[in-house]
């Protein structure tokens, strides 16, 4: 039932070519996905940031969406959206839009009151207040969201592929479970986990790119 | 000419008066101090000269333009400089340029210009992290003044530095200032400082806060070196310690 490092390393090396291929599809699914959850985060976190009522309106409900559990709505996705992609990568944008946007909102909200004053005082309009001041200050907040969200995404794929689909990682596991190929099974586990980690770092990567200012503090 | 005239503002928040009947006058090329005790409604002052907050009766008149309750007229800045972290020196006091609808690169460019005589050269692709104290004060009162070149509006700017960097940025600011011939409103609480730099000196005392006594300050502003030292000096600080505990 348990199998060793080395049949794992194993099955790995034997399941290789396989597990790629599968890989690619749930990561396209884990990209689209995060990739529109970004978007509407955003979209979201701006509207909600400018209009007071409609953050009264919609956050409690957002609150709610992600005390659901993914098991269950994905079930009925596939009932409404069929086993192609489209059911996957809904599920994907609902797990991952909801760190980016209490993210970034906490962001626009924490954006500093003498700063913006400032800007008042220039004459600035509430664009230009939001371009210069919220948006930029929300970044780091982004950046936090955006990394949980990351995983999220190539987890929530995963659950999505579970419940039915052609290929994925996800429908892979349930293969490999059901011929009992423990194996094979701890070795897509161990992919699993090694491109969340990828894709946390590549998001680190991003971060320090984006915001040249975080890391040149310690050169003076 | 007066440039800038306050006339006869009041100011009361939730049913407390804060400002009774604040006239002042600021002319061309002056630097005027406002000179009060924390709570005195100095700030309070300020935000309604910059138009961030109106009054409840009185007006604030830039060059013959009521501009009572309208910000974007008037230039301010703060004890904190408010450098955005996020920004490059060179963005951060380009920025008001930018708010006034000027296309980055020329207001780059303009911004730029002055850099010398600010004595910010080096720093314009510098982040506000990687420079000194003094210098980010500099960079902050250059943005300031990109931002109205008529009347700059300081609260308590050197009030957050040391002994020796706030008495160098006395002298720049004071050379600085005759060399673009702006015109200041000085907010303070640092009566060695008001002292120093300024021609005239309101003091605001009381609750509800009260213009009642303008000191003239006769000692022309360049041969203040060592001013603070002298007996003339003395004398002011005398009247202007009394005047303040009087009302106490």
């Amino acid at each position: 039932m348990l199998p060793s490092p080395v049949q794992v390393a194993k099955a790995f090396y034997t399941e290789f070519p396989i597990l790629m291929e599968h890989s690619l599809v749930t990561l396209q699914e884990a990209f689209i996905g995060l990739f529109v959850g970004i978007l509407t985060g955003f979209l979201v976190a701006v509207i909600m940031d400018r209009f007071l009522y409609m953050y009264k309106a919609i956050y409690p409900l957002i609150i709610i969406t992600q005390t659901i559990p993914t098991v269950a709505i994905a079930p009925l996705l596939v009932l409404w959206f069929g086993y192609d992609m489209t059911p996957k990568i809904i599920l994907v944008v609902i797990t991952t839009f909801f760190p980016i946007a209490v993210g970034l909102l906490n962001g626009f909200k924490s954006a500093d009151k003498d700063s913006i004053n400032l800007l008042r005082a220039m004459g600035a309009t509430k664009g230009q207040i939001f371009v210069h001041i919220k948006l930029p200050g929300a970044m780091p907040h982004f950046f936090s969201g955006l990394r949980i969200s990351a995983s999220y995404a190539v987890v929530g794929a995963v659950i999505s592929e579970w419940l039915g689909g052609f290929s994925g990682l996800g429908v892979y596991m349930t293969r490999v479970k059901k011929a009992f190929a423990f194996d094979k099974m701890f070795a897509v586990i161990l992919l699993i986990s090694v491109i969340s980690l990828l894709l946390m770092k590549l998001v680190d990567i991003i971060h320090k790119k984006c915001m040249p200012w975080d890391n040149k503090e310690q050169e003076l | 000419m007066a440039i800038l005239t306050v006339e006869n503002v009041s100011k009361s928040f939730d049913d407390e008066e804060i400002l009774k009947d604040i006239s002042i006058e600021l002319n061309k090329g002056e630097l005027v101090s406002i000179l009060g005790v924390s709570g005195s409604g100095k700030t309070t002052l300020f935000n309604l000269i910059s138009g961030l907050e109106k009054p409840d009766s009185g007006s604030v008149i830039l060059e013959d333009e009521d501009v009572t309750g309208i910000s974007g007229k008037v230039s301010y800045m703060l004890q904190k400089d408010m450098l955005l972290p996020y920004k490059t020196v060179l963005d951060n006091v380009a920025l008001p340029l930018i708010i006034k609808g000027e296309k980055k690169k020329i207001a780059r460019e303009k911004a730029r210009e002055y850099f010398t005589d600010f004595g910010l050269e080096g720093t314009e692709s510098k982040y506000p992290s990687q420079i000194s104290g003094g210098m980010k004060q500099r960079a902050a009162f250059l943005r300031t003044y990109l931002f109205s070149e008529k009347v700059a509006l300081l609260d308590e700017p050197f009030s957050a530095l040391d002994m020796l960097t706030k008495q160098t940025l006395h002298e720049w600011y004071l050379e600085v200032m005759d060399k673009i011939h702006l015109s200041t409103l000085f907010v303070t609480h640092d009566i060695d400082e008001a002292i120093m730099l300024s021609d005239r000196i309101y003091l605001i005392t009381g609750k509800p806060g009260q213009i009642t006594k303008e000191i003239v300050i006769e000692k022309p502003r360049e041969k203040r070196k060592d001013f603070n030292l002298s007996e003339e000096f003395l004398r002011y600080k005398r009247e202007i310690v009394e005047e303040l505990n009087k009302k106490d």
